[in-house]
């Protein structure tokens, strides 16, 4: 744990993570510092920020809100959100919940795979795409769904998601 | 915005009715939510607000970008006030014309209107709709009707009403026993009743206590939370205020799935709102009752709509269930009395207090009282989201509402309660939906989401999703949920290999007995559910896999030979065409070859074949 912030400061050397980013963290940390189990809050905004979770960020979270590494580590490996890997500059979320799985979701993911030589839960050479698949995204009524960044794509069929994904650079 | 008081709330409720209510301006009610932005209502609406603006009609038109519809997949929707007019599949192309001939003519554009599946026939009006005229709104009664953004609309349509009342003029033991007479039970999974937990936590001692509200929607196939707090969010702050009222609480969190980025801006607006209004925080309505709502983002872990996973996750702790007692009304959130909600639980809460727990309970079955909602979705011509009295058969949500299974297909089965629920075989469809009704059959009510499947789905495969769904979400807590489910996501993947043993059914039923007595939490209890479903109704595919090694659906592509039935083929060449690897001959004329050496079993050619010749 660590009581000397300038020591902690110090401590965060990371090839990921520049001068600019350690300032939107200090200020991450300052303003949720004292809400009590805030810590979810701040390791998604830091991700937002970093887009993703380096291990010395994760201790230097720690030492700034005085939690043991090894609590803050555990929630961070508990749920999906957070990615202890790099992530692609863009990350394709394709939705496994039954009604796209009913619908070929399979099919979708297996031609991503195949097209892009990335696996489930990978991110490609390039770092362009991270392939996820994810738990239903609640919009059932477009399945098979996948969403790529922020835009979400309905009644995906495997001979088009690669036209769909090549819009992505 | 000056605080209101009840004769301020009554007197803006007023003003508002009558601007909603003005016949002589036409509104077009156009759908925003998370469905219809995805295929490009955001773009209509623009084209519909340039339009108008073009033509010089904003005094007379208003463009109102309402919540989910609930008819996702025909999305973007439209439906046009006074009138009741529904547009479907809307492009910004169309806009100038429909404007044109709609608002300007008063001629509704035939080609853009919802065309019957069964029918063949365009209907006009949205309440002609099958889809709609079969469904009684109560839940979902503002939805595509209000701009939930504006909290001023929400009021038109009574709100804030029912909270004040419960403020004004009920002590807490009369709004619990309105919850009680409504007998509403909790429409998140277990169906526990509503007022007696209420009750709980209202006799828990403490100073502080909280209210939280489950927005965590994390079955797949449901998607009726995320539609009510995307349509009316108010309606989910009104109950919550209610249910602060009821066990004296000051503080209440949502807890919101983080995918739903669209449900979580709206309700930080409507906080702010009801905030501004002196609807929520501090002194409500004048009454000098405080209550505070905080959302809270959930980070992806199904385990987490548990309700004591849910809370540790608040606490910023690992989502990990406890044993239960002690139950969360005596420790709950941060060792505090708390309950937990459910979104449509909640939505429902206002309108109780205001018309009586015996209107809510006026219809229904004997013990599953009110209306339901359900999310519709797969081999279903009509997808979205309905809500119907309980008591309905599942015949008719499946048929009259949802129109029936498309292309000529035949129905197998309906998967109902996700993970924790079953499937249920076509000569069980008459059994009505309620709570002891659907458990008898060995499917739960669930959240709702009902999954209908066609000859194509394979009960086996469907079997091993869930298990592979369900093994990866275990927190890791207990060793039946870990281990068990494992164990069967194994085997269940040795049968679908190809590979299945006669004995690998038994230790699936014997496995999943185990884990229904043993398992720590209620997810982990009801996790091989579906397993045990499929192997009541569907025992011969299993059968099949393991013994004659074929796969009767054609799903489970190790058991799948890829052969061309020369009798069969029609010599249509588009299994050639779809092939990516070249491993197909054809020429005209001729039937088809497969070549298995250079087959990526793909499956391209097996759907594409229209007529069943390749096996």
């Amino acid at each position: 744990m660590c009581s000397n912030d300038k020591l902690c400061h110090e401590d965060i050397t990371h090839e990921d993570i520049t001068n600019d980013m350690l300032e939107k963290i200090d200020a991450v940390i300052q303003t949720h510092k004292k809400t009590p189990g805030a810590v979810i809050t701040v390791l998604r905004e830091c991700q937002d920020i970093v887009n993703y979770l380096p291990t010395p960020l994760i201790d230097y979270i720690a030492g700034r809100m005085n939690l043991p590494a090894s609590e803050v580590f555990g929630v961070a490996s508990f749920y999906s959100l957070f990615s202890l890997k790099p992530k692609g500059r863009h990350t394709v979320k394709v939705c496994t919940g039954t009604a796209c799985y009913v619908k070929g979701i399979r099919e979708v993911l297996s031609r991503i795979e195949g097209e892009f030589d990335l696996c489930e839960g990978e991110t490609d050479k390039d770092r362009r795409f991270s392939l996820q698949g994810v738990r239903c995204l609640g919009a059932c009524g477009l399945a098979p769904v996948m969403v790529v960044g922020e835009d979400t794509h309905g009644e995906v069929k495997p001979e088009k998601v690669v036209q769909i994904l090549d819009n992505y650079k | 915005m000056t605080k209101l008081n009840l004769s301020a709330l009554d007197a803006l409720r007023e003003k508002e009715t009558a601007r909603l209510n003005n016949p002589d301006i036409t509104r077009l009610l156009i759908c925003g939510g998370t469905g219809c932005h995805a295929t490009g209502s955001i773009a209509v609406k623009d084209a519909l607000n340039h339009e108008i603006a073009d033509k010089g009609l904003e005094d007379s038109v208003k463009v109102v970008e309402t919540g989910c519809n609930g008819f996702c997949a025909l999305g973007p929707l439209m439906v046009i006030q006074p009138g009741g007019i529904f547009y479907t599949k809307l492009k910004a192309d169309d806009i100038p014309e429909l404007v044109e001939s709609h608002v300007v003519n008063g001629e509704v554009v035939e080609r853009l209107l919802y065309k019957d599946p069964a029918t063949k026939k365009r209907v006009a009006r949205l309440n002609d709709i099958s889809f709609f005229a079969h469904q009684s709104p109560r839940a979902l009664r503002n939805k595509g009707l209000i701009d939930p953004e504006k909290i001023s609309e929400y009021i038109a349509r009574d709100g804030y009403k029912g909270v004040a009342k419960a403020l004004i003029d009920m002590t807490p033991e009369e709004i619990i026993q309105e919850m009680k007479a409504s007998g509403m039970r909790g429409r998140g999974g277990a169906g526990f009743p509503t007022g007696l937990k209420w009750d709980f936590a209202r006799q828990s001692e403490g100073e502080i206590k909280y209210v939280l509200c489950n927005a965590d929607e994390g079955d797949p196939g449901a998607f009726m939370d995320r539609s009510i707090l995307e349509a009316d969010p108010h309606c989910v702050l009104e109950g919550m205020t209610i249910a602060a009222k009821a066990i004296q609480a000051r503080k209440g969190y949502i807890y919101c799935r983080t995918e739903y980025q669209l449900a979580i801006k709206r309700l930080g607006i409507a906080i702010e709102q009801a905030k501004s209004h002196g609807l929520l925080g501090k002194d409500i309505l004048g009454t000098g009752f405080d209550f505070d709502i905080e959302i809270y983002q959930g980070a992806g872990a199904f385990v987490c709509g548990e309700e004591t996973a849910l809370m540790r996750s608040i606490e910023g702790k690992r989502g990990m269930p406890r044993p239960r007692p002690p139950f969360p009304a005596h420790k709950g959130l941060w060792e505090k009395p708390s309950i937990l909600n459910n979104v449509e639980t909640l939505s429902n809460v206002p309108q109780i207090m205001l018309k009586g727990g015996d209107w809510y309970s006026s219809v229904g079955t004997e013990t599953s009282k009110g209306t339901k909602v359900f999310a519709i979705s797969g081999d279903v011509n009509n997808i979205g989201l309905v809500e119907v009295p309980m008591g309905t058969p599942l015949r008719s949500l499946i048929y009259d509402i949802g129109g029936g299974i498309p292309k000529k297909r035949k129905f197998k089965a309906v998967q109902l309660g996700g993970p924790s629920g079953g499937c249920i075989p076509e000569h069980l469809l008459d059994t009505p939906v309620d709570y002891e009704e659907i458990a008898k059959v060995g499917a739960i009510m669930g959240s709702g989401g009902v999954i209908v499947m066609d000859e194509r789905s394979c009960m086996v495969d469907m079997a091993r999703f869930f298990m592979d769904f369900i093994q990866d979400e275990s927190c890791g807590k207990c060793t039946p949920w870990r281990e068990g489910t494992f164990r069967m996501l194994e085997i269940l993947e040795k049968i679908c290999a190809g590979k299945g043993e006669p004995k690998d059914i038994t230790d699936l039923e014997d496995l999943s007995h185990v884990i229904h007595q043993s398992a720590l939490c209620g997810l982990g209890q009801t996790a091989a559910n579906p397993v045990l479903s499929a192997l009541k109704y569907f025992r011969a595919e299993f059968e099949a896999h393991v013994n004659e090694k074929v796969c009767p659906a054609k799903r489970c592509v190790p058991l799948l030979k890829f052969k061309v039935d020369p009798d069969l083929c029609k010599k249509c060449g588009l299994c050639f065409k779809s092939c990516p690897a070249d491993a197909i001959d054809w020429e005209k004329k001729q039937v088809a070859y497969i070549h298995v050496d250079k087959c990526v079993k793909c499956m391209s050619c097996f759907d594409k074949c229209a007529f069943g010749a390749i096996f």
